[in-house]
């Protein structure tokens, strides 16, 4: 008979910034008992480009190009939020064309990031053929972008004052089509993965964030919806017309998952895009005529003070905050990146669960580290 | 041995050699199609695109040329032995196999063992020896992950495929794989174990044995949904992450001919083998009757496949304890009241 107990060691398994699941360069530092993870630390900065700082030596204009590059699945949400803030320094009054462009662009651009965060779910749980599904789906978007600004991914479409160039009749065409199709496409999507069985038992009750934690954490966009906090920015509090639309906030549910585990938030993000699609029905029906940027002046300065603005990006919270010394250069750039934020709940949510389930738990989070790191 | 045993010995492992970059192809255009690609289309032999059927030996050239990388920490003998381990069973498996009738006096068989079945799964619990020495001799987490989740799942899943195994083997009274394959050949297609191998009262045990060698035979495979060994998704590639060159290319392959074997197998046990009512005659000796039976047992074959790949690019991969669940609380069971049910029917209406 052994005397002694057997010593047994945690693994430490290095999980990135190499790897096919952690989307993009987030390393994880996994401690774990053979397949149970038992600490998760995540290891942020390999694409740290010093993006805020670089906006203090550019003029405002210029710096737009560079927020693409943060969130760079939806870079239409990044462009409108400094502009916003820009724009709220100087007081510009916004064409309501240029409103509803932007709202489109935006609607787009939060449909074509919820189709990859779909995708890249079921790749994360195994399943290869619905990515495909939803890269078909988000080409038709990529193209609708490209016809109307010549980017397919870092669009630097919006300005201060409006857009760049207007839409037209094909471009609402193109929309139209898509949006005739994407409901069905949606169904073929549920059927495919949603209420597949084994996909449910993969994911229900995995990595629930009660409603307390997703507060306590400052967590937003789908993954605090997802919790059962109806709080969506673009109708707490409305900018570039958001408030003349009608739409659902969908909230996770119990039924199918429970609410705030991984289910309900790659649901939420189905349910969002049904509703981005009503809201760019409305937008296009209601598309205003006149001018679709207001007239400023290149090489404007900014009037000194600070702004503070917030949008709901495909993800969450996005916020600018700019001070400006009247120059036309800011003098300090900060920005609240929602995924930053929702990242950091992973190791509280992630204690005890499977290396399996790590990866479908990072995967419903749905980071982009251009914007975490910056 | 004569010159048909020499024969029959190539000819099984160019089939099952020759199948792989077929099924490759035929995977890859399987799964375009499912997910609307197009697949490979540019390989060409002499200006002969044929929808890019060349692109595996494309695949293979490339794979030989490619440095062939031992990890410095890796132990050398182990490393090098396992995929030899894991290739080898499913061509072994093959000798048993009857791939078509009769030619003459010669069976389209290579040996037919007397202990035919046990042979065969003897043999197919082998693999398991490759993937986990795999595992273990690259020296990296995610492979030995990967080796220690293959192992638990093959023997885990050996027992239910043994188990429906011997279901076949209490309906057909037998060992012997060629006289499996005759009584299926009786009558119509309800002679075929799939359907109770002749008695209407063991059509639902024979199709519920059939489910469960199916669901058995993919978590065998390392397909999909059970592909947890070498889930892309957490375990990069699994037991064979350090693997480069001709050594990957030995996994690759020797998961395609397990699929191969074991499709065959499906066939032999429970789809009649090489016989089909009205096409194929059991008592046509002639070259054309014994072609045209192995044509038959090639096509189920296929058909056996195309379900493996069309499941493969539909659902989502199930998760490690899931998997055991349903292993050992499920199939098992299932598996075991199965095999009871047919000794009962066999003791009370047997024709014996």
């Amino acid at each position: 008979m052994p005397s002694k107990e057997l010593e047994t060691q945690d693994m430490l398994l290095n999980m990135g910034p190499q790897h096919p699941s952690t989307h993009g360069v987030l390393r994880l530092v996994l401690r774990t008992d053979g397949e149970l993870v038992s600490d998760v630390t995540p290891v942020v900065g390999y694409l740290h480009r010093c993006a805020e700082k670089i906006g203090e030596n550019l003029r405002y204009e210029q710096y737009v190009p560079y927020t693409d590059r943060m969130d760079y699945l939806s870079s239409m949400s990044d462009n409108l939020a400094l502009c916003l803030a820009v724009e709220r320094l100087m007081k510009i009054e916004i064409p309501p064309r240029a409103q509803y462009i932007r709202v489109i662009m935006a609607e787009l651009n939060r449909i074509a990031s919820h189709l990859l965060a779909f995708g890249t779910f079921g790749l994360d749980v195994g399943a290869f053929t619905p990515f495909l599904y939803a890269w078909r789906e988000r080409e038709m978007i990529l193209n609708m972008f490209e016809y109307v600004c010549g980017a397919r991914l870092t669009y630097n479409y919006m300005k201060v004052g409006g857009v760049w160039k207007d839409v037209d009749k094909k471009f609402a065409e193109m929309v139209n089509n898509f949006l005739s199709i994407f409901d069905d496409k949606l169904k073929e999507y549920n059927d495919l993965l949603s209420y597949n069985q084994i996909f449910i038992t993969r994911t229900k009750g995995l990595g629930v964030i009660p409603r307390d934690m997703a507060l306590a954490w400052g967590l937003s966009g789908p993954i605090a919806r997802a919790s059962g906090i109806e709080w969506d920015l673009r109708r707490a509090e409305p900018y570039s017309s958001y408030d003349k639309f009608e739409f659902r906030i969908p909230v996770g549910r119990p039924g199918i998952g429970v609410v705030g585990d991984c289910w309900n938030r790659y649901f939420v993000r189905i349910e969002e895009m049904v509703e981005s699609g009503r809201i760019l029905r409305q937008a296009l029906d209601g598309l205003p005529s006149g001018k679709f940027s207001a007239d400023v002046k290149r090489g404007y300065k900014v009037p000194a003070g600070e702004a503070y603005t917030v949008i709901e990006n495909p993800r969450g919270e996005l916020g600018f905050y700019i001070i400006s010394d009247g120059s036309d250069t800011p003098l300090r750039v900060k920005i609240r990146a929602p995924s930053f934020v929702n990242l950091s709940v992973l190791p509280e949510i992630s204690r005890g669960v499977l290396i399996a389930d790590l990866i479908a738990i990072l995967g419903s989070i749905d980071i982009v580290l251009g914007e975490i790191d910056r | 041995m004569n010159i048909w045993d020499l024969a029959k010995i190539v000819f099984v492992i160019a089939l099952v050699l020759q199948g792989v970059p077929v099924l490759v192809w035929l995977e890859r255009k399987i799964s375009a199609s499912i997910q609307g690609r197009i697949g490979p289309n540019r390989t060409a032999v002499l200006g002969l695109k044929a929808a890019g059927f060349f692109q595996p030996v494309a695949d293979a050239v490339k794979l030989l040329f490619k440095e062939d990388v031992t990890p410095g920490a890796a132990d050398r003998f182990l490393y090098q032995l396992a995929p030899l381990f894991v290739f080898v069973p499913p061509l072994l498996v093959f000798t048993v196999i009857p791939f078509g009738n009769r030619i003459g006096e010669e069976h389209l068989q290579v040996a037919n063992l007397p202990i035919g079945v046990l042979f065969v799964m003897s043999v197919l619990s082998l693999g398991v020896y490759g993937v986990a020495f795999g595992g273990w001799a690259s020296n990296n987490k995610y492979s030995l992950l990967g080796g220690l989740r293959a192992s638990a799942q093959l023997i885990s899943y050996e027992l239910t495929l043994g188990l429906s195994i011997i279901t076949i083997i209490l309906m057909a009274g037998t060992v012997d794989m060629r006289e499996i394959v005759a009584r299926q050949t009786r009558s119509a297609f309800l002679s075929w174990n799939l359907f109770g191998g002749g008695n209407l009262l063991l059509l639902p045990s024979g199709l519920v044995a059939g489910l469960v060698f199916y669901v058995a035979a993919l978590a065998e495979n390392n397909r999909l949904p059970f592909d947890l060994p070498e889930c892309e998704a957490e375990l990069v590639a699994g037991y064979h992450t350090e693997y480069s060159s001709m050594k990957f290319a030995m996994y690759f392959m020797a998961e395609y001919a397990a699929m191969i074997t074991m499709s065959a197998l499906f066939v032999t046990l429970f789809l009649g083998g090489w016989h089909f009512p009205g096409l194929v005659d059991p008592a046509d000796t002639s070259w054309i009757g014994g072609l045209l039976s192995h044509g038959v047992f090639v096509a189920k074959m296929g058909a056996v496949i195309a379900l493996y790949i069309w499941i493969r690019w539909t659902l989502p991969r199930f998760r490690y304890d899931q998997l055991m669940r349903l292993g050992w609380k499920v199939l098992l069971p299932i598996a075991l009241v199965n095999l009871l049910v047919i000794a009962v029917i066999g003791v009370a209406w047997g024709e014996r």
